[in-house]
């Protein structure tokens, strides 16, 4: 009975945007012995989805999308140590290597799509802003990422997308990784064009978008 | 708050001073012999129905007219205040013709595209007041006006702008007004709706809309005085020549109202249009008729009278940039103008022609319009100093929430006629252009609003009356949908 009230209570905390609730109800969670993967996955997940849904169907706004993932997070982070206290992990949906290419130092966008993938479960490793090209291949070959994620805010470092997977691909890495596109400027011809999977790499589509491709990897696989 | 101004104050005045020597040395003519012997009783000056009217008597009745109006919604549950800085946007009135929803071609209007019209009206945001906006084809000539008060009655609760175009019809009229309200005395001191009187220029009253004007005073039903010169040829061609003389027609009816019935309501109405010398059209989505209705409004404001004009209707043929820019001009222009009553939403062919894809793209730009006289918010949670400081370099405002609280006072949300989708997320729904989104929106209103049935027995009454006014007509009832 008290699982569930709090189950229902953190998917409460995140439909209102309330990091502290979310938090405090995570603690109290873990005070209470509730399996801590099951508060994650039927309390703050399933509530984050259901915003998610709302937003794709336009009848949220993306502010509150993101605030819904920060309350997320909030609670997570309190769940997450008590699963690692226990020796016990969340399995992740996948592995997604996140940068934004060299010459471009815009970090919000992609910030926000680090904050959405997390919450649906991703394992997220963000590079950073203004990454090399090498780093990103070097980093391919050591992480193995399932999905590479480049964003370009700019018009001008667009090209630079190009360079990373172009670099991928001389190196050998290009058929063992998936690679979305992301920025204000990327279009559907311009993923086509140099040869990536997928656009979509904002805080709408993403969610959206890598687990799409990681539907593909499993198939192929 | 933003506002526009043609006319400084002296030039309102030097307006007034012209309108009167026009009212006292050329007259008006009156063909409706009651009004004439009224008007001779109080003083006036009469040459073969030609009135002329002394200065102090306009200055006079112009003082007993009422600087507002409180508009009653049909179930009286809810009202509208119709003067002051208010802005009230309806349906433009009376097209003869339709743009057909399946083909796009204009045709007569009939009585299934009037409730259809009215429906939508209903289910708008932005649109606070209904119109007798079609004159249908099917429907009788004797029974047309109030046929389109009765559609309305059983389709809205919105208060409404119309008019009668007999003199009887007025009467007939009133009657189902008061059978929906519940008796002669509840609609007395609580109006539904606003009647437009609207005088023949240059400088005429004819015999049924006079008498139309005295019944309204009479029976205290607000009276919208529309002069519809055009200018070049029912009046001057200059834009002040044309407030001058519309004026006038405006002051003689305020004498007339106000000798029927001291402190009789009554609304400062203005048509002007342009006068094409190519085609020969009139034109109210020329700038020129834009400026003389939003000219004339601040007139009527001196006066301290509520304000009505025509203006957010096109010139037109179809649904296309010209009607969007035109009325997106005149919507605009209104508001700032803050003129009180706004008739035009859905017009096309000057006033000929109304479209139910118009009238949704319309009700956006209402929409914006609201939001513009809002303005610039300066108070200490719009200026934001905390919330910057928080956020910082580099930062963002998406998860603060003051953004979530302030967006929908801060930023007008459009319907989905206004498309903001990314060029890619366009192209994959369809690549739909305005009036494809608008006919969309269009039929998802009509199918999912469902308005509110007249309570208790009020339909039954409205019914009966108006089996009653056919009966007289001799008139077999015709299908109503």
């Amino acid at each position: 009975m008290m699982k569930d009230k709090i189950l229902e209570e953190l998917g409460e905390a995140v439909r209102n945007f309330d990091e502290e609730g979310a938090r405090r109800l995570a603690r109290e969670a873990v005070e209470g012995g509730v399996d801590p993967v099951e508060a994650l996955e039927e309390g703050l997940a399933k509530a984050l989805r259901e915003v998610g849904d709302r937003f794709g169907r336009g009848e949220a706004f993306i502010t509150e999308l993101i605030a819904a993932a920060q309350a997320m997070e909030a609670g997570a982070e309190v769940l997450n140590r008590e699963i690692a206290r226990r020796g016990a992990s969340r399995k992740a949906v996948g592995r997604l290597l996140i940068g934004t290419v060299e010459g471009d130092i815009h970090s919000i966008g992609k910030n926000i799509v680090v904050t959405m993938l997390r919450a649906a479960g991703f394992e997220v490793i963000d590079l950073g802003v203004d990454v090399p090209t090498r780093v990103f291949v070097e980093k391919v070959r050591e992480l193995k990422p399932d999905i590479l994620g480049l964003s370009a805010l700019m018009t001008t470092t667009m090209a630079k997308q190009r360079e990373v997977i172009d670099a991928l691909r001389e190196a050998g890495l290009r058929a063992d990784v998936k690679v979305i596109l992301g920025g204000a400027p990327v279009t559907e011809e311009w993923v086509e064009e140099v040869g990536a999977d997928a656009c979509g790499l904002d805080a709408g589509s993403a969610v959206k978008v890598a687990l799409r491709l990681m539907g593909e990897g499993r198939a192929d696989a | 708050m933003p506002r526009v101004r043609f006319l400084p104050r002296d030039d309102v005045k030097a307006i007034h001073e012209a309108s009167l020597e026009v009212l006292e040395n050329t007259g008006v003519m009156v063909k409706n012999p009651g009004a004439v012997k009224l008007l001779e009783d109080a003083g006036c000056g009469v040459e073969d129905q030609v009135v002329h009217m002394p200065p102090s008597l306009v200055e006079e009745c112009l003082k007993r007219a009422p600087s507002s109006i409180t508009l009653h919604k049909r179930d009286g549950d809810d009202r509208l205040q119709v003067g002051g800085d208010s802005v009230i946007y309806n349906p433009g009135s009376a097209a003869i013709y339709f743009i057909d929803r399946e083909t796009g071609e204009m045709r007569r209007a009939l009585s299934r595209d009037l409730v259809q019209l009215v429906r939508l009206a209903d289910a708008l945001e932005y649109v606070h007041a209904q119109s007798t906006a079609m004159v249908p084809a099917d429907v009788p000539d004797a029974i047309s006006d109030l046929y389109r008060l009765y559609v309305i009655l059983k389709n809205s609760t919105k208060p409404m702008v119309t008019g009668a175009f007999t003199k009887e019809g007025l009467i007939d009229m009133k009657r189902m007004l008061e059978a929906v309200v519940g008796g002669p005395e509840a609609l007395a001191g609580a109006p539904r709706a606003i009647f437009d009187c609207c005088p023949s220029s240059p400088l005429m009253w004819s015999d049924v809309t006079c008498e139309n004007l005295i019944d309204c005073a009479r029976f205290g039903i607000p009276a919208e005085i529309i002069p519809a010169p055009q200018m070049g040829a029912t009046s001057p061609v200059s834009v002040a020549g044309t407030l001058v003389q519309s004026n006038a027609e405006f002051l003689s009816g305020v004498v007339i109202s106000q000798l029927v019935a001291p402190g009789a309501p009554v609304i400062y109405g203005g048509s002007p249009a342009g006068f094409d010398m190519r085609y020969c059209t009139a034109r109210l989505g020329a700038i020129e008729a834009m400026i003389a209705a939003c000219a004339a409004a601040e007139v009527g404001k001196h006066y301290g009278v509520p304000t009505h004009a025509y203006l957010g209707l096109s010139d037109s043929k179809a649904v296309d940039a010209q009607s969007g820019f035109e009325s997106g001009l005149g919507i605009i222009l209104a508001a700032l103008a803050r003129v009180n009553i706004v008739s035009g939403p859905g017009m096309l062919a000057c006033e000929n022609c109304q479209s139910l894809e118009k009238l949704v793209i319309d009700n956006e730009i209402c929409g914006m319009a609201y939001r513009l006289l809002e303005g610039v918010s300066l108070d200490g949670a719009a200026m934001a100093a905390d919330v910057i400081a928080k956020v910082g370099p580099g930062g963002h405002f998406l998860a603060e929430k003051h953004t979530r609280e302030n967006l929908r006072k801060e930023q007008f949300i459009p319907s989905d006629v206004v498309c903001r989708m990314t060029p890619d997320a366009w192209r994959k729904s369809g690549s739909k252009d305005v009036l494809d989104r608008a006919r969309e929106r269009v039929d998802r209103l009509l199918e999912e609003h469902v308005p509110t049935p007249l309570p208790g027995d009020r339909e039954k009454r409205l019914e009966q009356v108006f089996k009653d006014i056919l009966a007289r007509h001799g008139l077999p009832p015709p299908t109503v949908p």
